[in-house]
């Protein structure tokens, strides 16, 4: 909460920076150190990437809506021109390509850029009113290393993959050898690996200038502790970035050097070990998906606030209950590897502490459900996602305390369970908390409403389709579906119709989101420089819509009596 | 005092399983999934009798009723709470004895959880020494059901894609493909698509046998899994991977490859067929004295 002089603060630095430097056409964006500009970027790049990401996965919902194989021996044919038997398995493997390209995009493509690369990027210097990040020209330079990234990425799929006319890499995201070394001796998985590093080294630069940007830049009177909590998840998930990322970077170079300079590192008969490549991804992994869903939680808290006209119940402890996941998110990894063959006492300590999380887990929802109770709600569209987005993700959590037992996981691991669990907190939990700021900022970032009624269209339409998508592969994880799995035994063909059919109707939603981006671009409604009302109360809504190219000439002073 | 409290969870949890839907068609669907099937596969050993009891009995309600919990808190909340209905706020942003009770709550419904937890998951790493007992349907007990020690050890090795089979003390070994569908639909029509092999692997009933997994040295990862067992471990090349298990019924009993293993991933199935132990003696005898072919003569043929 700052003054209201604050207010006519920004606005008076809109005319300072008129007469600064201020590039115009390509030079803007190309060269852009500016916060906000690169922010914008990054969600546009999310959203390119996530068209494909989405689209790869439609044709797998397609071939998985009926027992047998129909789309892809056909889908490989028309592209490397194989014909019949060859067909069939060339087919197979390209379902494996999209698998894994799916998983890599939305990860490292879609959630993550759009995360920690737009919102936080625009957001987080915004909330603790800063002018701008820390280091602007290694932001430029962390958004300018992703295209590339995503570009071999795109090129992997091209390249061979295991053997002549098998091309791309089909080894899942989590990239285990030697499924990823002699499993695909062919440079396609050598380009998914460069294509991580780059992502990787773009994702460590933005985290080391967000935490450095939070930790110098918070306008004076705002300590750590009257920080907003978007504020705080982008700090505790950028420390997860740089602790995290290097690990993966560590054991993809050793399975670039296991693969073209003889080492060993995860080969037996050097001496090495494939199920030390799944300590080290997972050390990596785990983190990684909190990474994915941290922001979220900050996002969740402002649009709760927000639309309750009430502040955020339980300040202190949702700030350290997002640390304390993040902390525990990097003693937990193994829980992903209980069928490796870990000893009885090493799956008993993963199970003690992977359910331990979801303590913290749980402090946040219901602190959630306490700041909207007693509030004064209006239900606008970022409300309703995020009202879905606490919903679902409820649902994601407790199948994750089921996972968690290494005795359930036992019948659970590797089946569609696990899908459905993982799909419930990031495509649903991640996505929706996506959605829920693009609607929320939206009016911020570029000055014009959207379509209330659209935007609401988009959340009930998706709402039901990814519930349908996912609800029903439950079912199929309990009664044993293996995942990654391009045919399946009959007695499946129900549950995956019904999970198809729920894939047809999240497009449509997608198609009404584009729709309502066009048509709020189209219509231009000024949205005024806070269209929420009393209850958006930090400091992105004291400037004008879109902010002044420069912000915050003279700091805003944060009142010792206000906090978040 | 801990027994008094176990017996009364027992009760409860055998009380919340017997609600479950699952259970009543049992024998029929054992060994593959059923069509719209929406529910663990139906148990024949002791280690799955006690996932069935922990997840259907414990795990199942309790996320069920969390969920219920959090939806009905955010339906009341949209009713109560919405701007026309509450037209003023209230600026309350503390409770410490609510905030003391989501964090103390949650803890101990995990504690309720742990405990059968643990003893359900050092059953499945506890090799049986004929002494020890296990905990099967009654997961807060300290073990009931008896297990005999392993009188039968079976080797499986991943391979791209289908797996092989040793008989170890015997030296016998086998090879399981599936089949495709010509040849299913000319040998063993009423067996399910996908999961019908050529050679299965043959066990007797009532027989605890240990089970090494590994993959082929220059292989892939691949991954042993027969959900009726309540059994998933991994192949992995340079790697020995034991578990056990002991089936109470005889039939056919059907596992995916449950590890990305490359284009064939979803080809590769498990069949175990259980047979009772003077069959299994007969089919072993024609095996040592001839080939697997022999010693399947000896059993009656699988449709």
């Amino acid at each position: 909460m700052a003054d209201t002089t604050a207010h006519l603060e920004a606005h008076a630095t809109g005319h300072d920076a008129a007469s600064h430097h201020e590039p115009t056409g390509w030079r803007r964006w190309v060269y852009s150190t500016n916060h906000k500009d690169i922010g914008i970027m990054y969600l546009v790049f999310a959203i390119v990437a996530g068209i494909l990401g989405g689209l790869l996965s439609g044709v797998m919902r397609m071939e998985l809506q009926e027992p047998g194989i129909q789309i892809f021996h056909g889908l490989a044919s028309m592209v490397y021109g194989v014909e019949g038997g060859e067909a069939i398995d060339a087919g197979k493997h390209m379902y494996n390509v999209f698998t894994t390209a799916h998983a890599l995009i939305m990860v490292f493509f879609v959630v993550m850029p759009a995360t920690m690369g737009g919102f936080a990027n625009y957001f987080a210097p915004l909330m603790i009113g800063a002018p701008d990040t820390a280091f602007p020209r290694i932001n430029n330079i962390a958004f300018w290393l992703l295209p590339p990234a995503f570009i071999l990425l795109l090129m992997s799929l091209f390249f061979e993959g295991t053997g002549p006319g098998a091309l791309g890499f089909g080894g899942g995201w989590t990239v285990y050898p030697p499924l990823s070394t002699s499993g695909h001796p062919g440079p396609a998985m050598d380009f998914a690996i460069l294509s991580l590093h780059v992502a990787g080294v773009s994702s460590i630069l933005g985290a080391i200038n967000l935490i450095t940007t939070i930790f110098n830049m918070r306008a004076p009177g705002m300590t750590l502790h009257k920080m907003p909590l978007f504020a705080w998840s982008v700090l505790v998930t950028a420390f997860l970035l740089l602790l995290a990322l290097p690990v993966l970077a560590g054991a993809i170079t050793m399975l670039l050097t296991d693969r073209n300079f003889g080492t060993t590192f995860f080969n037996p008969a050097g001496g090495g070990d494939p199920v030390l490549f799944q300590h080290l991804f997972w050390f990596f992994g785990h983190p990684e998906v909190y990474i994915m869903i941290l922001p979220g939680f900050g996002i969740i808290s402002h649009i709760v606030s927000t639309f309750s006209r009430k502040p955020v119940f339980g300040y202190m402890a949702m700030a350290y209950a997002m640390v304390a996941i993040g902390f525990v998110g990097f003693v937990v990894w193994a829980h992903h590897m209980y069928t490796t063959g870990l000893s009885l006492d090493v799956q008993r300590y993963f199970v003690a502490a992977t359910m331990v999380i979801a303590v913290p887990t749980g402090v946040k929802i219901f602190s959630w459900i306490a700041t909207m109770w007693g509030g004064s709600i209006t239900f606008k569209s970022p409300m309703l996602w995020a009202i879905g987005f606490i919903f679902l993700f409820t649902v994601g959590g407790v199948t994750g305390v089921v996972l968690a037992n290494a005795g359930a996981d036992r019948a659970l691991h590797d089946t569609y369970y696990v899908v459905a669990h993982f799909h419930y907190v990031l495509s649903l939990g991640a996505v929706f908390s996506i959605f829920a700021a693009w609607y929320y900022w939206y009016p911020k970032m570029f000055g014009y409403m959207y379509n209330e009624f659209l935007a609401k269209l988009h959340f009930w339409v998706m709402f039901v389709g990814v519930n349908l998508i996912f609800f029903p592969q439950h079912f199929l994880g309990l009664a044993g579906m293996p995942r990654r799995y391009i045919d399946y035994p009959d007695a499946f063909g129900m549950w995956n119709r019904v999970s198809s059919v729920g894939y047809y109707i999240t497009f449509v939603a997608m198609i009404i989101f584009f729709y309502a981006t066009w048509e709020a671009a189209r219509k231009k409604r000024p949205a005024g420089d806070n269209p929420w009302g009393d209850g958006a109360t930090t400091l992105e809504w004291t400037l004008s819509s879109p902010p002044p190219f420069h912000q915050f000439t003279t700091l805003p002073k944060i009142d010792s009596t206000n906090a978040h | 005092m801990t027994g008094q409290f176990l017996r009364k969870m027992g009760a409860i949890s055998a009380a919340a399983m017997a609600l479950a839907p699952v259970l009543a068609t049992a024998q029929e669907s054992a060994g593959h999934p059923v069509p719209g099937q929406f529910h663990l596969q139906p148990s024949v050993t002791p280690i799955m009798d006690s996932i069935v009891a922990f997840h259907d009995g414990i795990l199942m309600w309790t996320i069920t009723l969390i969920v219920v919990f959090v939806l009905a808190l955010l339906v009341w909340i949209v009713i109560r709470y919405n701007a026309k209905r509450n037209p003023v706020p209230a600026a309350f942003t503390h409770n410490t004895l609510v905030e003391v009770v989501w964090t103390v709550l949650p803890i101990v419904i995990l504690i309720i959880i742990a405990i059968p937890s643990f003893g359900v998951l050092s059953d499945q790493l506890t090799t049986p020494d004929g002494e020890r007992k296990y905990l099967g349907s009654n997961i807060f007990s300290f073990g009931e059901v008896d297990v005999p020690a392993p009188e039968l050890t079976i080797k499986a090795t991943g391979q791209q894609w289908y797996w092989d089979y040793e008989y170890v003390d015997q030296g016998l070994t086998l090879t399981s493909i599936m089949l495709n569908e010509d040849d299913r639909n000319a040998t063993k029509p009423n067996q399910p698509r996908l999961l019908a092999v050529d050679n299965e692997l043959v066990v007797p009933v009532d027989t605890t046998v240990r089970l090494q997994v590994t993959a082929d040295p220059l292989g892939v990862i691949h991954a042993f899994a027969v959900p009726s067992f309540g059994i998933k471990i991994d192949a992995v090349p340079g790697r020995l991977n034991e578990t056990w298990f002991n089936s109470r019924e005889t039939g056919m009993f059907y596992g995916q490859c449950s590890e990305l293993c490359g284009k064939d991933h979803a080809f590769m199935p498990i069949a175990v067929r259980v047979v009772t132990k003077e069959e299994f003696a007969a089919y072993m005898a024609a095996f040592e004295g001839g080939d697997y072919t022999a010693a399947t003569a000896t059993l009656a043929a699988v449709q």
